[in-house]
């Protein structure tokens, strides 16, 4: 505890140094990140984040330094190189873009190894620090560091901001940004470029491998929550920025941990939880939508069967025991039951006895559905002119389905009808 | 040879990108192995990694048919959660004190298969790497003469196999599983990332100079056997790791072999343009 508050305090200039570092480079990769996801690129920041390696190697051979500058750039070069043949690929010969993305990650990377490795036997003295490049090491950030990583990233959200309708556009409709006379060339350039910068600078905290996880990760959480870009970008930074943080945080207090890896931990936990349970959008929120739907139409059918049952009786309150009414209707026995107690529960069914009967607001549901099945089934017949022995099946699924307003126009679309194509009369409330 | 022959059908798949992320979700699996029998056993740590890659490709379907997320990115949040969980896992065992041990820690497990290649060519594990690298690639031979004509018809025409009643799901697990062995065994000897390279460049490079299945995997068995030839020489001469000429070599290849079809399409124009 009292260490948790020690690095909250920020008291440590190694800590805030660290922690505002990391949460800078998340921020910055999270915010690129979102159009390479909303792209379908996301894979393409894994190779590039491989492909900065023999960028780094050949910068540092070339000028025998380790300035973070200097190797930026060459990783800036190799980035850009690595993009470029992606696309070249991808164009200009008949592989698909999975494998040129393949392809070109792994000959780049293994170039980026052979050199390393050369430079490592080579032995010219200060290489050791190099292979931060390939796990990262956010705990060895100086203030110099600190200050780039913060100028990229004021660099990146004013690119983005700035251009941020061509930036939309382009990425939701390429077509349509070239059709309306958008630089789409020249778009794709700057996102192609400020992806590689975010990824050149992101491999300093995470390394080569995790930094794919930084780019994507946050922008599937945040696309759980939201269909609007403007909220997704700004969810993906604080996503990416609250992992980077604790991150920071859990290799503070237990400093055998590794802060690239835990970033990454954090972010797949809440991506995962997010897909999960979203409202809306997540898995489980779905899935409860498609039982409510299906519980849906077990009740409906049920009350269907009883309608139809007390027709034939000419109106008197029908009684039916529940196998009575099982045997109408093929349903499994656990949903079965489940769905007698379902009705009962809502006052649409009244148990007598043994025997089941409709309540009077049964009633009123019971007509509303076989209403909208005929309803549905003379809508096909007179407009879409089908056969008469074809629209029951398309009435039965639809009669679930359409919506009071839909009803409404329906039945004055049909000039009020009193009778189906079967000849059997449309049910109507008052 | 062998990661060439699956990677021929893996990209007819379009599954290239799944290679590299089984190979980098074996990790936490092989960490476990390790941690929990204490031995580097070869067949423990094999279960271990199979486990975890069966997991990954589980995982991903998971995310994209259930979930909705896009291909793409299930593969890419799958793989890096794994790979992060076996980087966290090294880090707890091995107990560092000081963070900043940290980094030659990952830097030694990156080299680990690099040296023992070194070695490998000297005379330590010369027969135990040769031996398992020859043995799988009997093994795919025969899965591959096999199944070749399941394995043809399911690639190239998922719906006209299953209108034959063959179960394309059987096909695709029975193909992913060799994939993920194949990882596993050539982690040891290329090391994770790189195997994506063996898989994925030599079968690519065939593709652009055939159309014909057969003659597309012969071409690409003959790349890789030049390519693992030419890097080993280049290696030598760098003084640098095996895997990464290997692969620098077999890039070589595929810019050969682009530049040559761009040159025999232009030619072709000029032909039609002379004809004309």
């Amino acid at each position: 505890m009292h260490d948790i508050l020690a690095f909250f305090s920020f008291s440590d200039p190694t800590v805030r140094i660290v922690s505002l570092g990391t949460v800078f480079l998340a921020m910055s990769a999270s915010v690129v990140g979102t159009f390479a996801f909303l792209r379908k690129r996301a894979l393409v920041g894994d190779a590039i984040a491989h492909a900065i390696l023999p960028g780094i190697a050949i910068a540092f051979m070339l000028s025998g330094t380790k300035n973070p500058l200097v190797l930026m750039l060459g990783a800036l070069v190799s980035g850009w190189l690595a993009t470029w043949a992606m696309e070249y690929i991808t164009e200009k010969t008949k592989l698909s873009s999975d494998t040129a993305v393949a392809l070109v990650l792994s000959v780049f990377f293994g170039i980026g190894i052979m050199l390393l490795t050369h430079i490592q036997h080579s032995g010219s003295g200060n290489q050791s620090g190099l292979d931060q490049y390939l796990f990262g090491k956010a705990a060895g950030m100086t203030s110099q560091d600190l200050w780039t990583y913060s100028a990229v990233a004021v660099l990146l959200l004013l690119v983005v901001l700035g251009l941020y309708k061509e930036l939309k556009v382009y990425t939701f409709n390429p077509d349509f940004a070239a059709a309306s006379g958008l630089p789409v060339k020249s778009i794709r350039r700057v996102l192609n470029l400020v992806t590689v910068l975010a990824i050149a600078i992101g491999i300093q905290s995470v390394g080569v491998v995790l930094m794919a996880a930084l780019l994507i990760t946050p922008a599937a959480a945040a696309r759980a929550w939201t269909s609007s870009l403007k909220v997704m970008l700004f969810l993906a930074a604080l996503v990416g920025g609250i992992s980077g943080l604790s991150g920071s945080l859990i290799s503070y207090l237990s400093p055998a941990m590794p802060t690239g890896p835990w970033i990454v931990m954090t972010l797949s936990i809440i991506t995962l939880l997010s897909l999960f349970f979203a409202p809306k959008r997540g898995a489980l929120s779905r899935l409860l939508k498609q039982r409510r739907h299906s519980q849906k139409i077990v009740n409906e059918n049920l009350l269907k069967v009883f309608y139809k049952l007390s027709i034939e009786k000419e109106g008197e309150q029908l009684e039916l025991s529940q196998s009575e009414l099982q045997a109408e209707r093929a349903i499994n026995k656990a949903d079965f039951s489940a769905a007698i107690k379902r009705l009962k529960r809502k006052n649409w069914l009244l148990a007598e006895g043994e025997k089941l009967k409709l309540s009077s607001i049964g009633v009123v549901e019971a007509k509303r559905v076989v209403r909208l099945h005929r309803l549905w089934e003379m809508y096909l017949s007179q407009r879409l002119n089908l056969k008469e022995d074809h629209i029951h099946p398309n009435a039965e699924s639809m009669e679930h389905i359409i919506s009071p307003e839909l009803e409404a126009l329906l039945v004055k679309e049909l000039d009020f009808p009193t009778q189906d194509p079967h000849n059997s009369p449309i049910p109507y409330t008052n | 040879m062998t990661c060439a022959l699956l990677g021929s059908f893996l990209l007819l798949r379009k599954m290239a990108m799944l290679g590299d992320a089984i190979s980098h979700a074996v990790l936490p699996g092989i960490v476990l192995a390790f941690m929990i029998s204490g031995s580097r056993d070869n067949i423990i740590i094999l279960i271990g990694a199979s486990l975890a890659g069966l997991l990954v490709t589980l995982l991903i379907e998971l995310l994209h048919k259930k979930v909705h997320l896009q291909e793409d990115a299930s593969i890419g949040i799958s793989f890096t959660w794994l790979f992060a969980i076996g980087v966290i896992l090294i880090s707890a065992y091995t107990e560092q004190v000081d963070l900043d041990q940290d980094c030659v820690l990952y830097g030694e497990i990156a080299y680990i298969p690099f040296d023992l290649l070194y070695f490998s060519k000297g005379e330590l594990y010369f027969p135990r790497a040769t031996l398992i690298s020859g043995s799988l690639f009997l093994v795919s031979l025969l899965f591959l003469v096999f199944a070749y004509k399941g394995l043809k018809i399911t690639s190239f025409n998922s719906d006209y196999a299953k209108s034959l009643g063959i179960s394309t799901l059987a096909w695709h697990l029975v193909f992913m599983s060799m994939v993920s062995i194949t990882t596993v065994l050539s982690f040891e000897i290329v090391g994770a990332i790189l195997i994506v390279a063996l898989l994925v460049v030599p079968p690519a490079t065939a593709y652009l100079l055939t159309k014909r299945l057969k003659q597309m995997l012969l071409l690409a068995v003959l790349f890789a056997f030049l390519s693992a030839l030419g890097g080993y020489y280049l290696a030598v001469m760098l003084n640098a790791s095996i895997a990464g000429a290997m692969v620098t070599v077999a890039g070589i290849f595929f810019l050969l072999a682009l530049i040559f079809t761009r040159l025999q399409r232009r030619l072709l124009k000029v032909d039609a343009f002379l004809d004309k």
